[in-house]
């Protein structure tokens, strides 16, 4: 197997154990609470990695799923971005040969 | 490590990205140089493994949080420019679409996490590694090593970031318009759990991932 195949493999189990960043500190009652955003001048369309209107507290399955869907969609939009930078720059580096 | 937005004031927001926007022209010229097709993918798996792994993050007294980056090992595998470039991608999809980290701080986020980490954790690694063969145990210490130092002084970056908020942005009365915690109480916040936790965290998935690479594919290293 190749390398990178074992690495997009590595990438998928990472994003389904996401959520224990969210269970563990739950668990040991760590920390304060998510920080209140004191401005607005952007709202993300997932904020804080969960789904608007969808019930349930953190570590509750329904955010530990929205969490592991996020990560899904951030992975695949991040490697998409990439490729497409990476591909200009080399393309760039083309012409100038 | 996430500065939301509202915790730095504007001057301070617009110095960042000033001192990120040569930062990115060198990193792309750089990476159009050197990077070859290739690595491309490889490039694309070391951003969305940075993204991922700064999903695993624990609330930090004071609104920001600890966790952290992996962007020490995209570093050495792939050099700090190239490094730069995935974590920044990281950062600004972080920022955009999840909400985390603020818009306006996306310079001093990428500074933070895209360019004081890559380079401490590349050239630690440099310095540690120098003059020893690439297969051999002194660059898994080094590699560690570098994950410890570069996440660190990222997080203390950070912490000094937030601290100066008060000195710089108040009212007539004192009152702070930030970030109201001063140097001493936000560096402790930040570098607290980065010192204890993160840092060992970067520093053993670094280590374990440049050791797997001895054996499986050297000539990434």
């Amino acid at each position: 197997m190749k390398i990178t195949t074992k690495f997009w493999i590595g990438l998928g189990a990472l994003a389904v154990l996401s959520p224990l960043g969210l269970l563990l500190p739950a668990y040991f009652k760590a920390g304060a609470p998510w920080y209140e955003k004191p401005s607005s001048i952007w709202s993300a369309p997932i904020p804080g990695y969960s789904f608007n209107g969808w019930p349930g507290e953190k570590g509750s399955p329904h955010s530990s799923f929205a969490y592991i869907i996020s990560a899904v969609i951030g992975i695949v939009i991040i490697t998409i971005l990439v490729l497409l930078i990476g591909k200009m720059l080399s393309k760039k580096g083309d012409q100038d040969v | 490590m996430h500065i939301p937005d509202g915790y730095l004031g504007p001057a301070t927001c617009g110095v960042f990205y000033a001192a990120m926007l040569p930062i990115w022209t060198i990193a792309s010229r750089v990476v159009k140089k050197a990077l070859k097709a290739r690595q491309v993918p490889m490039l694309a798996i070391g951003a969305a493994f940075s993204f991922v792994i700064m999903m695993f993050n624990v609330p930090i007294p004071g609104g920001s949080t600890g966790h952290a980056v992996g962007g020490v090992l995209v570093a050495i595998l792939l050099g700090p420019w190239a490094a730069c470039i995935a974590i920044t991608v990281a950062l600004v999809v972080q920022a955009l679409l999840f909400g985390d980290g603020g818009i306006t701080a996306i310079g001093a986020n990428c500074f933070n996490m895209a360019f004081v980490l890559p380079f401490a954790g590349y050239y630690t690694y440099k310095a540690i590694g120098f003059g020893s063969e690439a297969l051999s145990k002194r660059r898994v210490v080094a590699a560690g090593l570098a994950g410890y130092v570069g996440l660190n002084l990222a997080a203390l970056f950070t912490g000094v970031e937030f601290g100066l908020q008060p000195l710089l942005h108040h009212t007539a009365s004192g009152q702070a318009l930030y970030c109201p915690y001063g140097l001493k109480a936000a560096v402790v916040a930040m570098a607290g759990g980065h010192i204890l936790v993160f840092g060992f965290i970067e520093a053993i998935v670094t280590a374990l991932v440049v050791q797997y690479m001895q054996k499986h594919s050297p000539e990434f290293l």
